[in-house]
């Protein structure tokens, strides 16, 4: 791209250093990378906010032709209809509508992010700090699980969790019931941990002295202490580059949810909005302001986190 | 991946070298030491596997025992509805090799992910070249790219869904008015248009992870690489063609072996916009394999198939890193 900017001739030569691109092109260059840059942005930008425009409409007004990118008569109706959906009608047995649906996935997300931050961290510092017989053989372990789509393993899982005993009406050998599905556990215990967290978070970890954590030992502290007081404290910025990660993953993921879950008061947030495409067709404005909420969590973590966000994708995609 | 990290994993053995110092005592075999002193040192460091049990227990179910019992399954037929799970032998991979629709869903997956991961690409190069110049509102720049990617799927795929409406939808309705096309477009429902839209949403949603990516690795770059070009008399396309784009390329190769990987997965969109139609079009792999798990409860045949994506899965990887291994000696 730099290339269709061309050095003009009368550009004064200097005897030793290079010749320095004058004011006008530099200009003519900056102004051609507003150019791309504000029209790409709107494009960018366009389905989103029309998105949040739609949720702010009729139904009627959402089919109008030309789209109102402002709505004319602005109403709360979409959010309202969304937030009732399942106390009126069909389904009512005193579920709490799509309220519930956000609840299941902040307490999910927010599980599985606590989880995987221990487990992780705990393994990552095993791995990267202690010694012992077969740690590499159980590290090289660790990383080939990475390379295993997790489709391969939905559906033998898929059977794990329906065998699993004493739990949904099961007997010790696992049958007789529905297991874990259907359930907040088999939402949450199979993601707990992740080989790609554990060798994140190992990588940062490499970097700690070992002078820290041997004056530790020297003081007294055993192993879990110096992984509790020194080694966490000192992984801060991975920790929550990592959090941030497996946050907005486990709120995003629909796949898994999809298969696991059955009774719509346990639905995710993506799950319900997915499932209600599908079985009302035509109310829009419900599905639209339903879209706008589910995105508010991510929105929101990305601006107040929006340092620690990028500096966690570098430092995946650098070190990766 | 696994790769890559080899060369910063410790040598093995560190552990050993202080029990090899350690003093000989009397005249045991040299075997029967070694194993008494593997035994020593793993009862030492016992709190470490403690440590790494949580971790090695879901593992072991989730991953370990899933992939054998998957690989266990893909010799029976198992439908979930009936108690019978008969061995069958090698009928699911036969019936797999002369699978018409699994071809098909091949073919669409390569489609999707040839037109979408590089496309993305590109794109996210682009806009972080232009990100990296002087300019006004960077920060602002970089947040609108990046809404897109931090939208979740599903919503992004309800919006486009809506974009794409072929009576309704504000696509249509510009591309009317700039006579672009003279008759509105069912995108979703025409055999030839819907993967290419598909493909369109799933750029939108991708460019601006490549994006914040790539301008990571360009604001990496020492400037001192760009003078001695200069000095060197390399004019700015030189300078983007020798100096820029090979420090770009571990990011460049991150970028295609986490684009292909997550492509070849597509699920997603295809549920919620198309649901594998029209006629096929755009049923993916995996959208394949959930169908015949979870429509038609074919568990084993469908365990078959995800075997199937493993492997090709793997077989693109390896040959990946081998290229990338290739340019880079």
């Amino acid at each position: 791209m730099t290339a269709t900017v061309k050095d003009p001739p009368a550009a004064p030569p200097r005897a030793s250093t290079p010749p320095r691109r004058p004011v006008v092109a530099r200009r003519l260059w900056l102004t051609f990378c507003y150019a791309i840059l504000v029209p790409g942005a709107i494009l960018f930008v366009a389905p989103f906010a029309w998105l949040v425009s739609a949720s702010f409409q009729h139904v009627g007004d959402i089919f109008s032709w030309p789209p109102q990118w402002i709505p004319k008569n602005p109403t709360l109706d979409g959010y309202k209809g969304f937030f009732d959906i399942g106390k009126a009608g069909e389904d009512a047995q005193g579920s709490e509508g799509a309220w519930r649906w956000f609840l299941n996935s902040a307490f999910v997300a927010g599980s599985v992010t606590v989880l995987q931050l221990f487990f992780n961290a705990l393994a990552a510092y095993t791995f990267a700090k202690r010694k012992f017989p077969g740690r590499d053989a159980i590290f090289l372990v660790f990383l080939a699980t990475m390379m295993v789509p997790p489709q391969v393993t939905l559906i033998p899982n898929y059977l794990v969790l329906k065998h699993i005993p004493f739990f949904g009406g099961n007997d010790v050998l696992g049958n007789g019931g529905h297991g874990w599905l259907d359930s907040y556990w088999g939402l949450i215990l199979p993601g707990a941990v992740s080989a790609f967290g554990i060798f994140l978070l190992r990588q940062y970890m490499m970097s700690i002295p070992d002078e820290l954590l041997d004056a530790a030992r020297i003081d007294g502290a055993g192993e879990f202490r110096v992984f509790w007081r020194v080694v966490l404290p000192l992984s801060g910025p991975a920790l929550a580059a990592t959090a941030i990660f497996t946050f907005t993953y486990a709120w995003e993921d629909f796949l898994w949810p999809l298969i696991v879950i059955s009774s719509s008061d346990k639905y995710t947030a993506p799950l319900g909005l997915a499932l209600f495409v599908v079985k009302n067709r035509t109310s829009w404005n419900l599905l639209m302001a339903g879209s706008v909420v589910a995105t508010l969590p991510m929105v929101i973590t990305f601006l107040v986190f929006q340092r620690r966000f990028i500096q966690g994708i570098s430092m995946s995609g650098l070190k990766g | 991946m696994t790769a890559l990290a080899t060369p910063q994993t410790p040598s093995p053995g560190g552990g050993g070298e202080t029990g090899r110092r350690a003093p000989r005592k009397g005249g045991r075999g040299p075997r029967r030491r070694g194993l008494r002193r593997t035994s020593r040192l793993i009862w030492r460091e016992r709190s470490a596997y403690g440590f790494l049990a949580p971790g090695l227990i879901v593992f072991s179910v989730f991953t370990v025992f899933a992939l054998l019992f998957a690989f266990y399954l893909t010799f029976r037929e198992w439908n979930i509805l009936e108690p019978e799970t008969p061995f069958v032998g090698l009928q699911n991979y036969r019936d797999m090799v002369h699978d018409e629709d699994f071809r098909r869903s091949i073919i669409n997956t390569a489609y999707f992910t040839g037109a979408s991961v590089p496309l993305g690409m590109a794109i996210g190069l682009g806009v972080a070249l232009l990100l990296n110049q002087p300019i006004r509102g960077r920060g602002l720049f970089r947040t609108l790219y990046f809404l897109p990617t931090i939208t979740p799927f599903v919503v992004s795929a309800i919006v486009w869904k809506w974009l794409y409406n072929g009576d309704f939808g504000p696509i249509n309705f510009y591309l009317l008015k700039t006579h672009l096309i003279s008759e509105p477009l069912v995108w979703l429902s025409n055999k030839n248009l819907a993967m290419p839209a598909v493909v369109l949403m799933s750029v939108w949603a991708s460019v601006g992870f490549s994006m914040v990516v790539y301008l990571a690795a360009l604001q990496a770059i020492p400037d001192q690489l760009y003078e001695s070009a200069r000095i060197d008399g390399a004019g700015p396309w030189a300078r983007f063609r020798y100096v820029t784009l090979p420090m770009l390329s571990p990011s460049t190769l991150f970028l295609m072996v986490m684009g292909i990987i997550g492509s070849f997965q597509v699920f997603t969109q295809i549920y919620i916009m198309t649901s594998g139609g029209p006629v096929n079009r755009t049923t993916t792999m995996v959208y394949y394999i959930y169908e015949a798990a979870f429509k038609f409860y074919e568990m084993g045949y469908a365990s078959t198939l995800a075997y199937g994506l493993f492997v090709l899965l793997l077989v693109f990887t390896a040959f990946q890193l081998r290229l990338y291994r290739k340019a880079d000696l």
